[in-house]
């Protein structure tokens, strides 16, 4: 599915280098965490995987089926089934959600030569959608994320995914700022979505979304290199030992 | 990085493409000879059939007019108006004034077909066109076609040119004319007074609601003509009126100058609604040609209880010196003003509103949106009076500045004059910038950067754009979209 080789990846502003030599492989229907300390390089992976300009690809090759996405932009990536789950989900004031939700998904549809959805459709998938996430209609008339709680941004976040049925879903650091109840019902939208022919990456700093996502593969991220990897074993010894110890192994 | 150059493409690429309006017509004229002086005013006014008072009126304006100078304190620039290298009279031949559709020229109905107005009552009754509003289309100096005269009639509506309202109506002009914008108001009213040639007329008698939408459609054809509109909007004791004008011009090299007057007189009760979506030339990506809207807008709320309401959407034009405003006379008066005003490539405008709070209880609301892309400057200049008689007078400002790129610029200049300590004033006012977040965020979902663009910037305006009437709404909303393209930056 995903196949990261040998990734060389810098801020575009000042050249700073982020990403220097990560090799990473996802197969399909794989639910893939990674771990790292902060300033690790987390969060830029998430942005060089979906196309944000901020950064630039040096070196190396990032291939989704096979094929190079590099000189795709983010729209074109998204089309091409890269979904990214915000750590913080931006707000569109004057932008319903459901107008949002609508537009995104018939213009990925266009993309890839798809009928769009007729309004029934569109408002049978939403509301079945919601329903799962326990996102009522009242929050779909408001505007995208402005004045969400942290909750009910992260369940937005599950909401658009469930949606647009990407082949490769990339969570960002999607427990940090809920509570318990809020993380299971974002957990469970997650895991109703797994499938053979789809993968996730969950970016996290603590082993405790892990609870409940259950990943197959555990990679520990450290100053732009994936330093160690292992089976879901990897992210308890994390967490109970803390990232020194393997930081040590690796230098 | 690669996107500049494909950005300075864009932006290359903007105004010339975008403008679809853009086409000349090529149709015979009957022009009054270059220059301005007593006699083509005369001209114009034997053109018109004019009775005597009227041409001097105008004669009196055009010596006042000479006395004048220019304002320069809007934030506009642009070289010196030679007002003697300008036509001030066209009109399509065998046209002196408006006939019934049958008479028209079918050349013209293809220019008003081509620019989707409908004008062929017909077809509308018939529901080919699925909203019925009645169209009053002034093409340059004249006004060609009036629809939907004669059923507004039996409802007591007046609406024809102002042309022929001087000739037919002549008690209401003298009572209205110039009572709201004075002959003397400013440069441009004054040789607006002198020279002006069509516009419309609206009277709605007491009690009545006008059945209809009104509008005007104004298109500026002929080479260095100045179109010089005059409306005048009427409504009685309880009466309610819409009103929508349109303005569309053809691409052309050298600057051509509309410089309207309108005014609006609501009486006791009466509301009367202007909605504006200028559109003319904005000239092309170097900033070369566009028109010149200098344009003098103001609304009487005369009576008690009364309420105008004025919004535009503000997308044309090289040049906007505009500032519809409302004098809140009577009594619990309302004025509103809701704006939405496009900057992008050259262009230039400096558009606001002035609410004078005269009468008790009065109340205004100010809605403005700014959006400037490209190398535009656009600014909010307003005015809020509170007259010393004015007890408990009400106003709420708000002014959004939206920045798409880095080489445009938006400014608020508000005033605000309170004589009155009962007074209650809000002021709000924010400029942001299309973040990268929003854009990335937009585009991560799959949304092509010109689209997510448009929805952002829509989601800015939505405000402004629930006050258009519903037939404009979707149109104004698909025009800020063309306005802005290209202008990713």
């Amino acid at each position: 599915m995903l196949e990261i080789r040998n990734l060389h990846a810098r801020i575009a502003e000042d050249g700073t280098e982020i990403i220097r030599g990560l090799n990473l492989t996802v197969r399909a229907g794989e639910v893939a965490a990674i771990m790292g300390p902060n300033g690790s390089g987390k969060s830029t992976l998430s942005y060089i995987l979906s196309g944000r300009d901020d950064y630039e690809v040096t070196e190396g090759e990032i291939l989704l089926n096979g094929e190079s996405i590099l000189e795709l932009n983010p729209a074109e990536r998204a089309s091409k089934g890269i979904f990214l789950a915000f750590q913080y989900p931006v707000e569109i004031p004057g932008v319903a959600t459901m107008q949002f939700l609508k537009v995104a998904m018939n213009e990925q549809r266009k993309a890839r030569g798809e009928e769009e959805l007729t309004t029934p459709d569109f408002i049978r998938r939403v509301k079945e959608a919601a329903a799962k996430l326990q996102i009522d209609q009242a929050m779909l008339r408001r505007p995208l994320n402005v004045g969400f709680s942290g909750g009910e941004k992260k369940r937005a976040e599950i909401l658009q995914m469930a949606l647009l049925e990407p082949s490769l879903c990339v969570l960002d650091e999607t427990d940090s700022g809920l509570d318990i109840d809020a993380l299971k019902i974002v957990a469970d939208g997650v895991n109703a979505l797994k499938s053979p022919d789809r993968a996730t990456i969950v970016i996290t700093h603590y082993q405790r979304l892990l609870d409940y996502i259950i990943p197959d593969t555990v990679h520990v991220l450290y100053k732009g290199q994936i330093i160690r990897s292992g089976d879901k074993a990897l992210a308890h010894e994390l967490e109970a030992n803390g990232y020194a110890d393997i930081i040590g192994q690796a230098a | 990085m690669p996107a500049v150059q494909e950005t300075v493409d864009q932006v290359r690429r903007i105004d010339i493409d975008q403008y679809k309006y853009g086409f000349e017509t090529v149709i015979e004229v009957d022009k009054a000879p270059k220059g301005l002086s007593e006699d083509i005013i005369r001209f114009i006014s034997a053109k018109k059939q004019e009775p005597e008072w009227m041409l001097e009126w105008r004669l009196d304006a055009y010596r006042r007019w000479l006395t004048m100078e220019e304002p320069t304190w809007a934030r506009v620039e642009y070289p010196k108006i030679d007002f003697n290298d300008l036509y001030y009279y066209a009109a399509p031949k065998g046209t002196s004034g408006p006939t019934s559709i049958e008479d028209v020229d079918p050349e013209l109905l293809r220019v008003y077909e081509k620019l989707g107005i409908p004008l062929r009552e017909q077809e509308i009754l018939a529901g080919v066109k699925t909203s019925r509003v009645a169209v009053d289309a002034v093409f340059d100096s004249v006004s060609v076609v009036t629809t939907f005269k004669k059923e507004l009639q039996k409802a007591g509506v007046i609406f024809m040119s102002i042309s022929e309202a001087i000739r037919e109506h002549p008690d209401l002009i003298k009572q209205y004319l110039g009572s709201v914008v004075s002959t003397t108001d400013n440069y441009y009213a004054t040789l607006n007074a002198a020279v002006f040639t069509d516009g419309s007329f609206v009277f709605v008698p007491k009690g009545v609601r006008c059945p209809m939408e009104l509008s005007t459609y104004f298109r500026i054809n002929e080479k260095n003509t100045g179109q010089f509109e005059r409306t005048l909007i009427i409504a009685e004791e309880g009466a309610y009126v819409s009103y929508l004008e349109g303005c569309t011009a053809p691409q052309r090299d050298e600057n051509q100058l509309h410089a309207a007057v309108v005014e609006l007189v609501a009486l006791d009760d009466a509301e009367i609604k202007y909605s504006t979506v200028q559109n003319w030339y904005p000239g092309d990506a170097q900033g070369k040609g566009g028109i010149y809207n200098f344009v003098t807008k103001r609304g009487d709320c005369r009576g008690h209880r009364s309420k105008i309401s004025w919004t535009q959407v503000e997308t044309g034009s090289a040049i906007t010196w505009k500032y519809p405003s409302c004098i809140l006379r009577g009594d619990e008066s309302r004025g509103e003003f809701y704006s939405i005003a496009v900057s992008n490539g050259h262009q230039q405008i400096d558009s606001g509103t002035k609410m004078i709070h005269l009468g008790k209880n009065t109340s205004s609301r100010i809605i403005s949106k700014g959006i400037s892309a490209g190398k535009s400057n656009n600014t909010y200049r307003g005015q809020v009076s509170i007259h010393r008689r004015a007890e408990n007078a009400r106003n709420f400002t708000n002014c959004d500045s939206l920045l798409i790129g880095d080489r445009c610029g938006a400014h608020t200049v508000p005033y605000i004059d309170v004589k009155n300590a009962s007074a209650q004033i809000e002021h709000e006012a924010t400029t942001s910038k299309i973040s990268e977040d929003q854009k990335f965020y937009a585009m991560q979902r799959g949304i092509p950067e010109e689209e997510a663009i448009a929805l952002i910037v829509n989601g800015f305006v939505k405000d402004v754009i629930q006050e258009l009437p519903m037939e404009f709404a979707v149109e104004a909303q698909k025009l800020i979209g063309i306005s802005l393209e290209g202008s990713v930056g």
